[in-house]
């Protein structure tokens, strides 16, 4: 137990919250169940439980798309990364996010907002079959209520390091406050939260970037301290000796540039539901695209709370890296705590992570009850009811999806590292996912059985590879590199099966992918713009291109 | 919570009938008006900052900038708030 507190560094975990620590922490559980009641007076339909009733301007869906994914996990997780594979993390942000982002935004979206889907198992309804459809739908809900399981128990490793609660307590009065909210107020009810999110979990961890690097000399005291450490100097590279596997993350640069870069990350921000739902929600067209390019300028920096911290906590926590207890390297953010921040501060870092629980938690549910009620109970269970039933089917599977959420949250328990949990999760899911969705949006041949199968294909092989590693038939560099190699596979699979079927079964008329596929009809991008949405600064391409530049010249400093 | 049933009460009257939610409900008196209230408890916090609390944060007065920043922040967002009010879409 390093401390510089000397007194304060109590035993394991710890953290000495007093009364203002509390009172920080109170003030925004009330507000944020204040935004639940006040959103549940607007919501009269079912399109405004589940799209916010498509009126929200761009900068609230911009921040709201990238606190969905600033969960717990992505904190928590990117830190131990830090921690674990030094700047190599950085590729998760730079390479992994922002490409697909502006790839979204640019290319994706007219399809999606244009074509009028409430969802993205919808768009594979209308442009394959009902089996592709009920396929995506099915595996999409099980992701979600998997990776809130997820979210759920960092949280509760927060809540146990915090308040010495046990684990399973946390974890249902946890789960318990995003169920109130979002039953109450829907999407909208995420949504504001998640905007509100942001700028707390911003203001609770950058001091603690602040500290951390005052006390480790700054940025060249930390960079000689990473030298002497674990990791060495290649902690502090991100694409030195890719060419080989000789680096901490034990990955080349094919499996970072087409794995990480190309397959996983556009499976996971083009095609997961739980982010395009923010994008889905804006209130036109030019706002939908506009989503996730906004996110992508917070994205580009949000390693200087997560990934930095997790360098700091390498360096100044001796011991960090056990097997087990509390110094895995999943802690690294709540030891920094301990050891950096006084109260105050202290308590606004813990709302920082409880509220970035909830973001990730509250996207999960949000987009499991969506596609639980638009794609599988309204369309194969009971169809033609009144709107008001499927508002209250809505609220009924919120509900069950969070008490699932606290049943998979023990699943999450049982893994060392949590973002490997998930990016292998993410290699099975979205992969395959994006590979169908990039063949259907560019080859009208591509025929619905094909869909329907490449999909299957791709997700059964990926599921495979991942068991065969687990039972050490195959090896590789790391978890993460198993990652990059299982989304690559998922996604070759689908090009395979799918260009297979096709040519043995018979293509959709044009007539019917109007809208649905590049070429075909209308696109609507041009249509829905509002006069005073056509400044340049608002131009897709642009915001999305400059990202990009951004994101690479952001590299040169930490080749 | 004063900050919370002031954003109820504030809507002019003819936005009030309209049914959606992002047109009844404008966030950012919520944003300006959590990290006012932050801001200002941060703030005090950190003026009354012992020894201690300034040796943990490597001699920075973390509290009391924070609370600032935070300050500062809040009510940017609410004169925001004041000089660009939510308009009705024009559908």
């Amino acid at each position: 137990m390093q401390g510089s507190a000397g007194v304060l560094a109590a035993s394991g975990l710890r953290l000495n919250l007093d009364a203002i620590d509390y009172v920080i922490l109170i003030l925004y559980f009330a507000t944020v169940l204040g935004i639940g009641l006040m959103v549940r007076r607007a919501v009269r339909t079912s399109s405004d439980f589940f799209l916010s009733g498509r009126a929200l301007p761009a900068w609230v869906t911009g921040l709201a798309f990238v606190s969905a994914n600033l969960g717990a996990i992505e904190i928590l997780g990117m830190a131990a990364n830090g921690a674990q594979y030094g700047l190599m993390t950085l590729h998760y942000y730079w390479i992994g996010a922002v490409p697909a982002m502006a790839f979204l935004g640019i290319v994706m979206m007219p399809f999606y907002y244009g074509s009028g889907v409430r969802s993205v198992p919808e768009y594979l309804r209308r442009r394959f079959n009902d089996a592709a459809h009920l396929l995506n739908a099915l595996s999409f809900a099980l992701a979600q209520v998997l990776i809130a399981g997820i979210n759920l128990y960092a949280l509760a490793l927060v809540m146990r390091a915090m308040l010495g609660w046990p684990l399973w307590l946390s974890i249902v009065i946890a789960a318990a406050v995003v169920l109130i909210y979002i039953t109450l107020g829907g999407l909208s009810s995420a949504i504001y939260n998640e905007v509100l999110q942001f700028f707390v979990i911003v203001a609770g961890l950058v001091p603690l970037t602040v500290i951390g690097l005052k006390r480790v000399g700054g940025a060249s005291g930390l960079a000689d301290k990473v030298r002497q450490s674990a990791l060495h100097d290649a902690g502090l590279h991100t694409w030195a000796n890719t060419a080989n596997s000789h680096n901490p993350l034990g990955a080349n640069w094919i499996g970072i540039v087409f794995g990480l870069g190309f397959v996983l990350s556009f499976g996971y921000w083009t095609t997961n539901f739980a982010e395009v739902q923010r994008a889905l929600s804006a209130r036109n067209m030019s706002a939908a695209r506009r989503t996730p390019l906004i996110a992508a300028y917070p994205k580009l920096l949000i390693p200087a709370v997560t990934v930095i911290p997790g360098l700091i906590a390498l360096v100044t926590v001796k011991g960090l890296g056990a097997k087990s207890g509390d110094l895995v390297y999943n802690n690294a953010i709540p030891l920094l705590m301990r050891d950096l921040l006084p109260n105050g501060v202290l308590g606004l870092a813990v709302t920082g992570l409880a509220a970035s629980f909830m973001a990730g938690m509250a996207a999960n549910v949000s987009g499991f009850n969506t596609v639980f009620t638009y794609d599988i109970w309204q369309p194969y269970i009971r169809k033609d009811r009144p709107d008001g039933y499927y508002l209250k089917v809505g609220r009924i599977v919120t509900v069950i999806g969070v008490c699932i959420g606290i049943g998979t949250a023990f699943i999450a328990a049982g893994f060392n590292n949590i973002m490997n949990y998930l990016q292998a999760l993410f290699s099975l899911f979205n992969a395959p996912l994006f590979a169908v969705f990039i063949v259907a949006l560019f080859w009208k041949r591509m025929t619905a059985w094909a869909g329907f199968w490449g999909l299957l294909s791709g997700m059964v092989g990926s599921a495979l590879l991942y068991l065969l590693y687990l039972a050490k038939v195959v090896t590789f560099g790391s978890d993460l590199d198993e990652s990059f190699w299982g989304a690559g596979l998922g996604f070759v699979l689908v090009l395979v099966v799918g260009a297979v079927i096709t040519m043995f079964t018979t293509p959709k008329p044009e007539s019917e992918l109007d809208g649905l596929v590049y070429g075909v009809g209308r696109t609507h991008v041009s249509g829905e713009t509002l006069v005073g949405d056509r400044g340049w600064y608002r131009n897709p391409v642009v915001l999305g291109g400059t990202a990009v530049v951004l994101a690479l010249v952001l590299y040169i400093p930490f080749w | 919570m004063s900050e919370l049933s002031e954003t109820g009460t504030e809507q002019p009257p003819e936005e009030a009938k309209v049914q959606s939610a992002a047109r009844l409900f404008d966030v950012r008196n919520v944003i300006g008006g959590l990290f006012t209230a932050y801001g200002i408890i941060m703030t005090l916090v950190g003026v009354f900052d012992g020894k201690s609390a300034v040796a943990k944060a490597e001699g920075i007065r973390i509290n009391l900038w924070l609370g600032l920043v935070m300050l500062a922040f809040g009510l940017l967002v609410l004169l925001w708030r004041t000089l660009a009010p939510p308009k009705l879409p024009d559908d």
